[in-house]
């Protein structure tokens, strides 16, 4: 009994590995040097009165704080839309995915919304590190994503929008917002990812162009809540200013241990570029009064547009909920993609895009445009300062809406970082 | 009739099964995104059958298998990235990130494709007999063992983060074109890739089985249940354990490694506390000391995960929590311990009935 069985195995084992060599040897694809071998658009489902999109944003995990608030007003854009008569007479349906602040999720979920949902677009992430992630999966299946969120700039992938600022609609107004204000030593604190590693080697190389000093440069983990350390090297290096890149809960302990250390917004302001109205209000604005804040959009931001996108925001959500910028090019990414749509009179991505240079839409935070070339769009760079009240006041503009420049082309100092 | 008992005939008709379903079956009813999917998550099984041998069978909680994975995905997605470029030319982020003209020596030798290849595996079991020895010499065992596993791996994933200019920081090495020459956005390719995965797994499979029913995993399964009998009999205890952390590393690090052409990214989101936990859970929901169980527990629970999550994106968390906690409440065996349940069960009744009918003949 007990041979037999062995030789069943042995038989049964070689012909499982023979079955694999077939199956291998039938299924060699593409090599990576043939031509055209990625002409595989991914289809989209227009059969029926309605077009799908995707949203994409973490609904769990340490991101979902932010990610949530840009769901939302994605959904109420595509409401809006949709009351209004939808795009191309089609009602826009939307598909929510959770990716879990977690990169590989993302890119799963983003390959699950284009191939078995057929989407038209996409719409969503935040960290750049889900952005890097989906950012090949768009690529490979020719479909659009659009992304909404302020970032660090040096990318320009032609299957996605960048509806957030890039580094000289954001940073760059705020280091010559400090200039002018005479703030030339700075200390720079950032959490540990692409992002502020990123943002800060291009402050560095501001700052050398300009005559400023970078005095120290810093960075705590995603997630950390251990500032003590941090919050006394820059209370003793006297700096004028400190240009913060943390991102998320971090936000909440070092703004508390700067105010433990004895540090204010006279004595030395924060000039911060993640911290939004939704933020603000979970950090406590005893903490954050009178500091700074560089973006393109603030709840406060004048015109009949914004008055209109708070009002419904806050009639679907609750009145208590702010708005934010990162909220407010979420929703503008949805218009500019139906107005891209319009034009086109088409779904099929390689038609959008083609249709995208020069559309422009009257959004919240003032007139925006799409550039063709860079698929950004020219965005106002705003200064705030926090109020008591919790809402970020403006205190400086740039006057007109900047072109968007990814790579920082237009700029010498920078020429030594792409 | 006799061929379809005994324990060697019974793996060889489950190896039958396994192989018709996974060649066969599932690539004719599944689509290709579906496919790919469950070729993520046969990478993770295979890191479980690494956990049922060291920690079902050797009773080493290895809470830290996220290292080894990320090692030898690293070590595989260097060498895919450095080949990407093209000879000469630095890997796209490098030349984002990085401030190095040439590449760093500790990348260069990932160009040969025959290094890195043997590094995938070899790389996480040379971490692994390092560490191990001294662990296990100086006796730290469960709880330590577990935490200590668990520092590794945040250790690990904070120092690659760090690292953005050489490793890619958060984002890790992402946007991977090919694979030893094939273009991996070709759904023939990501076949190809399934096939390697899905054979790969029934190897680690068959040689843990080979490891268990061997003299070795007698051993090892008595240091698990009593470690000083066996250094009595003469046995040294730190010696049979390393053996199964080295082997359960090398399988990681061959997970990791073929991970990467499957999903296409590896990312220290795949080596911290979280992922490793997430290895072992799906061990411990299947039953972690049967292979079976830990294979088809991690199979079912990434599986879950997936389906929750796009049934429903924003509660999918809470149902996951429920799951493992039902799980592992009512069955602390996990669900292969179903199996031995109904098979006593079953054996009491047939005793019963063995006990009863001479009483019945006598009377």
């Amino acid at each position: 009994m007990s041979s037999l069985p062995h030789i069943h195995r042995r038989r049964f084992l070689a012909g499982t590995a023979a079955l694999a060599a077939v199956v291998a040897l039938s299924a060699c694809g593409a090599k990576t040097d043939a031509a055209g071998s990625s002409d595989k658009a991914a289809k989209i489902d227009v059969s029926g009165d309605t077009v799908k999109v995707g949203l994409l944003n973490s609904l769990s995990g340490t991101m979902a704080i932010s990610e949530v608030t840009v769901r939302n007003s994605l959904t109420l854009a595509i409401d809006e839309i949709n009351a209004s008569g939808g795009v191309l007479g089609k009602k826009i349906k939307p598909i929510s995915e959770d990716g879990a602040s977690d990169w590989p999720t993302f890119a799963e979920k983003a390959q699950k919304l284009i191939k078995e949902d057929q989407v038209a677009a996409t719409f969503g992430c935040w960290t750049s590190a889900s952005r890097k992630a989906v950012k090949p999966v768009f690529e490979k299946n020719k479909s659009l994503l659009f992304y909404p969120v302020q970032y660090e700039g040096l990318e320009q992938s032609p299957y996605i929008f960048y509806t957030g600022a890039t580094t000289n609609q954001q940073i760059v107004p705020a280091l010559d917002y400090l200039k002018s204000q005479g703030l030339k030593k700075l200390y720079l604190v950032g959490s540990d990812y692409v992002f502020p590693r990123t943002a800060n080697k291009e402050i560095r190389a501001y700052a050398k162009a300009n005559g400023m000093t970078i005095l120290g440069e810093d960075y705590a983990p995603l997630g950390s809540t251990e500032f003590s350390t941090i919050a006394n090297k820059v209370k003793s290096s006297k700096a004028d200013a400190v240009f913060n890149t943390l991102n998320g809960d971090s936000n909440v302990a070092f703004f508390k241990e700067y105010k433990s250390a004895g540090l204010t917004a006279k004595s030395m302001p924060v000039v911060s570029v993640s911290i939004a109205e939704e933020e603000v209000k979970s950090i406590g604005t005893q903490y954050l009064d009178g500091q700074l804040t560089a973006w393109n959009y603030y709840q406060t931001t004048q015109g009949a547009a914004n008055e209109k996108f708070v009002k419904a925001y806050k009639a679907k959500y609750g009145q208590d909920k702010p708005t934010s910028d990162p909220m407010e090019a979420a929703y503008v990414s949805v218009y500019l993609w139906k107005a891209m749509v319009e034009k086109a009179k088409s779904f099929d991505p390689e038609k959008v895009k083609a249709a995208s240079d020069g559309i422009t839409f009257d959004a919240p935070e003032g007139k925006v445009t799409i550039d063709g070339a860079s698929q950004h769009i020219y965005k106002t760079a705003r200064i705030g300062k926090v109020g008591s009240d919790g809402l970020i006041e403006q205190v400086w503009d740039s006057g007109k809406p900047i072109k968007p420049d990814p790579y920082l082309k237009g700029y010498s100092w920078a020429s030594g970082l792409s | 009739m006799n061929l379809l008992k005994g324990p060697s005939a019974r793996a060889a008709a489950g190896f039958a099964g396994s192989a018709v379903v996974l060649f066969a079956l599932a690539p004719l009813v599944l689509s290709d995104f579906r496919l790919g999917l469950l070729a993520k998550y046969l990478c993770i099984a295979m890191v479980a059958v690494g956990v049922c041998l060291a920690w079902g069978r050797g009773g080493l909680l290895t809470l830290g298998q996220g290292v080894f994975f990320g090692l030898g995905g690293y070590a595989m997605a260097m060498h895919l990235k450095i080949a990407d470029a093209g000879p000469g030319n630095l890997p796209d982020f490098m030349q984002l990130y990085g401030t190095a003209t040439e590449l760093p020596w500790w990348w260069q030798p990932f160009a040969n494709p025959l290094f890195a290849l043997a590094a995938t595996v070899l790389l996480p079991m040379a971490v692994a007999a390092v560490l191990g020895s001294f662990i296990f010499r100086r006796r730290v065992k469960g709880a330590y063992f577990a935490i200590l596993s668990q520092a590794l791996a945040a250790a690990f994933a904070i120092w690659l983060i760090g690292q953005q200019a050489t490793t890619g920081g958060t984002n890790g090495l992402t946007d991977i074109q090919g694979f030893f020459g094939y273009a991996l956005d070709d759904p023939v390719n990501q076949r190809m890739v399934y096939f390697v995965i899905a054979a790969a797994l029934l190897l680690l499979i068959a040689l843990a089985r080979q490891l268990i029913h061997s003299r070795y995993g007698e051993l090892l399964v008595a240091v698990r249940d009593s470690e000083e009998r066996v250094r009595f009999l003469g046995y040294d205890p730190a010696n049979v354990k390393l053996v199964a952390y080295v082997v359960a590393a090398g399988m990681a690090g061959l997970a990791g490694a073929l991970f990467v052409p499957a999903v296409g990214i590896i990312s220290p989101a795949l080596i911290g506390i979280v992922p490793s936990i997430e290895f072992v859970i799906g061990a411990a929901v299947g039953g972690r000391a049967s292979l079976v169980g830990a294979v088809l527990g991690a199979v079912a629970v990434a599986w879950a995960k997936t389906a929750l999550s796009e049934e429903f994106p924003a509660a999918w968390t809470y149902f996951q929590g429920l799951l493992f906690i039902v799980a592992l409440a009512f069955l602390p065996g996990g669900l292969a311990s179903l199996a031995g349940i109904v098979r006593r069960r079953r054996a009491t009744a047939e005793e019963k009935k063995a006990a009863v009918i001479p009483v019945g003949e006598a009377a």
